[in-house]
């Protein structure tokens, strides 16, 4: 950790006009320290490189939501006609809405994807605790976003799925009817919750990036995790972030983005409900509703509950207990690489979630029914029986001495099965 | 001045509690506004009255009329449909309480204390599932209407019985009924 300081000092005003500056505000000390000269450890792998797909994705969002502010009308009349309005009228609105509406299942993807791999290389363990914690804040900041993103096109998807989250909250005894009247602003999903909504989505990704500042700034004191789990030791386990990562980042980025743009090109439509092209009909409800994919496994564990109140506390403990995860497991190995019984339980876990929002997107019946209640058992006994139970029994595997150590290792025994087959 | 002064209450103090009490107080009243701009407003709140003519409703058809933004589910009920509904002992119902906003709090879930008074064939209640606030259906020929031949809610599988009483599901409490009266023979003032 010493030797973050060190480069911290590397950077140096080239001309007057930047020590001036520099003088009186150093924000390019600032950018230089935390971009360029950033130590990170030197065995990142392209798991790593999903926080620079993410600021992407944030940015894209506001960018393209700005403006298709410009020409959307948030009220309950007009909405619907205003979106066709944008794909067929707007020069280029039909792009621009495919952007932000792939876009939103993209940095869902993107985000995923990276809570994954932190799971898998222990990356909210200590020191990183605040930094975990902070992101899961940030998700949850992003679920709302998009919850009351998708209700804007105003089309029956769009109101029965506020119809139907909104109401979660009649559950809460006494005053849950006050709630959600107050949340309404009337005493049914209208145009005076569509409005709120509009302000709202226009609101939060201003609040995330104001927490991806703060996630940025915790990440610089603690400074990357990496898949040996291990600290880093000396100078030599780090390389500057840049030109490395940006790099390596960069390219990530660019192989992310042909699959981003399959969508917006070749099927943009996929990953959303036809239903939310007939627009909003307060008096009847679609045959089967669903929440966009990204949101299933938590609809499954909603519908699994055989109560009302009950499945409303399961569904919101699944995100809360991500905050208690950094306490809740007991090993001190970060990485699932040195944990043999952990990176079972890891491959268990993923593929219980995946299941799950299979289930989230069929009826709640029969053996769909008993499927998701115990796929929803397991999810909370993972983290409530397995990570603090696995600490306890599990031997880890022998930790490689540094980072260097294991990423010369590799080479030396990736060379040695190269001379064998040579001979 | 001595360690026992400092620790006695003094006017700096008071002065100090004083100012607290009165800023939060300041915060209080500026929060108010604004978290009250978020309830109903005057015209989600005028209380509004709809009056349906149902002199050409067949026996054993429902009509669905809107009213304060919700559905409301009118039902001209079969003899088969009100027998089977007062069949049902009071101990199977998941919910014991009429729901009924005609009559009282504690009036029990009997089917005479969920239809309206003198007129049995006719219920009038919110379409709206107490789970969730999906519309159940069941309203027009060909719906699913559940295991109990009343109404069904696709969206987490509530089922309804021909009194509109929860049976089966995860929906909590009874479909409430709106405050509704028979104006004459033909016309249900609702609201």
């Amino acid at each position: 950790m010493s030797k973050i300081s060190t480069y911290g000092k590397k950077y140096e005003p080239k001309s007057g006009v930047s020590r001036w500056f520099d003088e009186r505000l150093p924000l390019p000390r600032l950018m230089h320290n935390s971009v360029n000269a950033f130590p990170t450890p030197r065995n990142l792998n392209y798991w790593y490189t999903f926080g620079g797909v993410l600021t992407f994705c944030l940015i894209t969002q506001i960018i393209t939501g700005v403006v298709l502010s410009m020409h959307y009308t948030a009220n309950s009349e007009l909405a619907f006609g205003s979106v066709e309005h944008i794909m067929r009228n707007v020069n280029y609105g039909w792009l621009i809405r495919y952007i932000h509406a792939v876009g939103a299942s993209m940095f869902f993807l993107a985000v995923y994807v990276h809570i994954f791999r932190g799971l898998y290389y222990g990356s909210y363990k200590a020191p990183r605790e605040l930094l975990w914690i902070l992101g899961v804040v940030i998700y949850l900041l992003m679920t709302a976003t998009a919850f009351m993103g998708y209700v804007l096109p105003w089309g029956q998807m769009s109101f029965w799925g506020a119809t139907v989250i909104t109401n979660l909250f009649s559950a809460i005894p006494v005053v849950g009817g006050t709630i959600t009247e107050w949340l309404w602003g009337g005493f049914a999903v209208d145009n005076s919750t569509l409005n709120r909504f509009f302000s709202l989505h226009y609101l939060l990704p201003f609040m995330i990036f104001g927490v991806v500042i703060l996630h940025i700034w915790s990440l610089h004191v603690t400074g990357n995790n990496n898949p040996t789990g291990i600290s880093v030791k000396d100078e030599q386990d780090t390389i500057p972030f840049s030109p490395y990562y940006t790099v390596k980042d960069a390219f990530a980025l660019v192989c992310f983005l042909i699959l981003f743009a399959w969508f917006i090109f070749y099927n943009p439509n996929i990953l959303g409900h036809s239903d939310n092209y007939i627009e909003a009909n307060p008096l009847s409800t679609p045959a089967h509703i669903v929440p966009e994919w990204y949101l299933l496994p938590f609809y499954a564990i909603l519908r699994a509950i055989p109560s009302k109140i009950g499945g409303v506390i399961f569904m919101f403990s699944a995100i809360a207990i991500l905050f208690l995860l950094p306490w809740l497991d007991t090993s001190k190995i970060r990485s699932a690489t040195f944990r043999p019984l952990y990176r079972q339980f890891y491959w268990i876990f993923l593929a219980n979630c995946l299941v799950l929002g299979y289930l989230g997107s069929q009826n709640p019946e029969g053996g769909y029914l008993i499927a998701s209640r115990i796929c929803t058992a397991y999810y909370f006994i993972h983290f409530l029986v397995v990570f603090p139970l696995l600490g306890i029994i599990e031997t880890p595997k022998p930790l490689p001495e540094s980072i260097t150590k294991s990423v010369l290792e590799k080479i030396k025994s990736k060379a040695n099965e190269e001379n064998k087959q040579e001979v | 001045m001595s360690d026992k002064e400092t620790k006695e209450t003094n006017r700096r103090d008071f002065i100090f509690l004083a100012t607290g009490a009165v800023a939060a107080v300041g915060v209080a009243s500026a929060a108010w506004p604004l978290i009250h701009q978020m309830n109903p407003d005057s015209t989600a709140l005028a209380l509004s009255t709809i009056e349906v003519d149902v002199s050409g409703m067949e026996v054993g058809q429902s009509i669905t009329v809107k009213w304060r933004g919700k559905p409301v589910f009118i039902r001209r009920r079969t003899r088969d449909e009100i027998d089977l509904a007062r069949s049902v002992s009071l101990d199977d119902l998941p919910d014991g309480l009429a729901r009924n906003n005609n009559a009282t709090n504690t009036a029990t879930a009997t089917d005479e204390n969920r239809s309206i008074e003198g007129k049995e064939e006719w219920l009038v209640m919110l379409g709206v599932c107490t789970h969730l606030g999906c519309v159940p259906k069941g309203q027009s020929i060909g719906d699913a209407r559940g295991d109990y031949g009343g109404w069904y809610c696709p969206c987490h599988g509530s089922h309804y019985d021909t009194a509109g009483r929860i049976r089966k599901g995860p929906a909590p409490t009874n479909l409430d009924i709106p405050p509704a009266i028979f104006l004459n023979d033909s016309v249900i003032k609702i609201g």
